[in-house]
């Protein structure tokens, strides 16, 4: 199992959704969260990163097997998927880049950084590296305005990222 | 000069020597090593860790910390100022009420902030305690540290701190013999600025999307399950330690008459000052003494205004920096002390341009379920984005002064609406200049012909 601070990064076999089958490793610490809580529904969004650690993402097949561990209606668990921004609903690549688009980074260099990425990956917001390498994301304020403009790769915080560090930067990101 | 990518790792930092910083003057950070490594169990027993919860737990009624508390005056850190103590009074409890539940916000979201990351990394122990102390003057039967997603090393020492804590006896059955049970779990969150909003955060934690609640019944009444709840921000809770340990008084005097209100607060500056970072200060502490510590605004250029606490409170100017850093004061100037963190604009940043990347953020981050919000800001960023392009027409800035009246107190279920009203009316009132100049500005070409930032 991976390390359960983890946001987005992930094991490297990624599902392509087909078919999906519960691990039982994931059952099994989904069960543990729920008894976190007073009623088994609060376990629905550590349950979604659960699979998303191992799968990369939240396949649809993911939903009614949540579902069922938990003993709530499918309903519930989609509408929770489809809230949240860190979530994916469909494949991203092995690191998932955040970029911190708020006030203080957007002064001290935001727009700058996001051309040095957009232009060593040849995608914008939103999209994957055809190898599947990266998937790009804007974020809300990392927290890290003392030293914008800041970004996170995986679960890599960094920050001040001048342009210019970019390639070498992303070239440890295999 | 190109860096390696270790040192482009971000580490969250205080700005200040072990030297500065006393047991007696420094409740927050005393603890904090230089080297800004994570205080264990250990550190944190030797260095008076867990004494409070030794003197208060089974020895005075949760009444009592209530009431020292209020006395204290700690004013709610998460940005609204609300007195935690009298707060805490307001929590249902007695009779044959269920116990509830404690909840420590640590969503930190807030365009600018980057305060609460520095306790829960370096010195989770501290935040552990104040929360078994405001769970015990709650009657909670249980806490739970609603932590960001992306705060992955925080995650990572809070999560061993709790452990530390449960294997040490402070956290569990019997804490310290006092007969009192408290157990804490860390419940991490899957992005939305939105959460960090008292009851959309009780929603998240129950598991459901996080719009917010109607208010009333307030979480002290009906939280968590239906049960009282306590919602405070990490800095808050961080503070009841050592009001309790040292007395109320005793906090009150830490602000050494800079403000009405007592304690330190955690102060910072990002932006393009020469050294942006967090201090521990007095309470009331000015904005230019935090400035002055954070070497002035870098490269010779000049200050042309700065927000006070964050992204959704309203611009403030150069004349401005006397000003006591503290809820009232700063509250009688047409913004709020927020979460006390500054950002520095320089005069030759664009205010248009940044109120355009604030409402883009606002819009984003709405939960959709109040017109003026859900509709008001995309229409609010539309206008923006055209006076940015200086492509506005005539009467867009009396249109944006009526949406900023729109998302207002009052109008709407939650205080995001008028977090995103306070620095768009503000800009307009004290840059309206800069946003007629959008309309005014040559139009051919516009797109390709953005004006430049600084020239508006
Ligand atoms: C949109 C929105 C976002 C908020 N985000 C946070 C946050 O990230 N952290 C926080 O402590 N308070 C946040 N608040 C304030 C909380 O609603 C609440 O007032 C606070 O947690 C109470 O704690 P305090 O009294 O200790 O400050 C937010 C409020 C709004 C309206
Ligand atoms: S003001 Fe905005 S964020 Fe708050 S409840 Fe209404 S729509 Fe949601
Ligand atoms: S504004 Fe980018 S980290 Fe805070």
């Amino acid at each position: 199992m991976n390390d359960n601070a983890s946001l987005t990064s992930h094991s490297p076999i990624a599902s392509d959704g087909d078919g999906f089958l519960l691990h039982d490793e994931d059952r099994a610490a989904i069960l543990e969260e729920r008894d976190h809580y007073e009623q088994p529904q609060a376990a629905c969004i550590e349950a979604l990163k659960i699979v998303q650690r191992r799968h990369g993402w939240v396949p649809d097949g993911a939903i009614p097997a949540i579902a069922e561990v938990l003993g709530v209606g499918p309903a519930s668990v989609e509408g929770v998927a489809t809230f949240y921004s860190l979530i994916f609903r469909q494949p991203v690549g092995r690191h998932v880049i955040l970029i911190c688009d708020s006030s203080s980074c957007f002064l001290t260099g935001f727009d700058e950084l996001r051309e040095a990425i957009t232009a060593e990956l040849g995608i914008e917001f939103g999209q994957t590296t055809p190898d599947g390498r990266f998937t790009l994301l804007p974020v809300c304020c990392l927290g890290a305005c003392d030293r914008g403009p800041a970004m996170m790769i995986g679960d890599d915080t960094f920050g001040p990222v001048p342009p210019d560090a970019v390639a070498e930067l992303l070239k440890e990101y295999s | 000069m190109t860096s390696s990518p270790a040192s482009l790792r971000y580490h969250s930092q205080l700005r200040q020597s072990a030297a500065e910083r006393l047991a007696e003057t420094h409740p927050l950070t005393w603890r904090l090593r230089e080297d800004g490594a994570l205080i264990g169990l250990e550190e944190y027993v030797e260095k008076e860790g867990y004494a409070a919860v030794k003197k208060v737990l089974g020895k005075q009624s949760g009444q009592d910390v209530i009431g020292t508390m209020k006395e204290a005056n700690v004013r709610g850190r998460g940005g609204a100022g609300f007195s935690a103590g009298v707060k805490w009074s307001l929590t249902m409890q007695g009779g044959d009420l269920a116990r509830g539940y404690i909840v420590c916000n640590a969503d930190e979201m807030e365009p600018g902030t980057f305060k609460d990351r520095l306790l829960l990394e370096q010195q989770p122990h501290l935040l552990i305690e104040g929360m078994i102390l405001g769970g015990y003057a709650n009657n909670s039967c249980y806490g739970y540290i609603f932590l960001r997603g992306e705060y992955i090393e925080a995650a990572r020492a809070v999560s061993r701190a709790i452990g530390e804590a449960r294997a040490a006896g402070w956290l569990g059955k019997n804490i310290a013999g006092s007969g009192f049970d408290f157990d804490i779990a860390l419940h991490t969150g899957a992005g939305r600025y939105i959460c960090g909003e008292e009851t959309a955060l009780i929603n998240s934690l129950e598991g459901k999307r996080a719009n917010p609640r109607n208010k009333p019944p307030f979480p002290g009444q009906s939280g968590a399950w239906g049960k009282p709840t306590v919602v405070n921000n990490v800095e808050t809770l961080c503070n009841v330690p050592a009001v309790m340990q040292h007395g109320a008084k005793w906090y009150q005097g830490l602000s050494g008459g800079l403000s009405d209100d007592g304690g330190t607060k955690l102060y910072g500056v990002s932006g393009r000052v020469n050294r942006t970072g967090l201090w521990e200060l007095p309470i009331g502490t000015s904005a230019a003494e935090l400035m002055d510590r954070a070497g002035g605004v870098r490269d010779g250029r000049a200050l042309k205004t700065w927000l006070p606490g964050g992204g959704s409170t309203g611009f403030l100017l150069p004349e401005h920096l006397e000003l006591a850093l503290d809820f009232d004061t700063i509250g009688q100037y047409g913004s709020r002390l927020g979460t006390g963190l500054l950002t520095v604009v320089t005069e030759d940043q664009s205010v248009v341009s940044l109120v355009r990347n604030l409402e883009a953020f606002f819009a984003r981050e709405s939960c959709g379920w109040c017109t003026p919000c859900r509709d008001g800001l995309p229409w609010t960023l539309k206008i923006l984005q055209s006076l940015e392009r200086g492509e506005g027409e005539q009467g867009d800035i009396e249109l944006l002064e009526s949406l900023a009246t729109d998302l207002g107190p009052g109008r709407t279920f939650c205080a995001h609406a008028p977090g995103a009203a306070m620095p768009l009316e503000s800009s307009i009132r004290h840059f309206r200049h800069e946003f007629e100049a959008g309309i005014t500005h040559r139009r051919h070409a516009a797109h390709a012909d953005p004006i430049p930032v600084g020239e508006v």
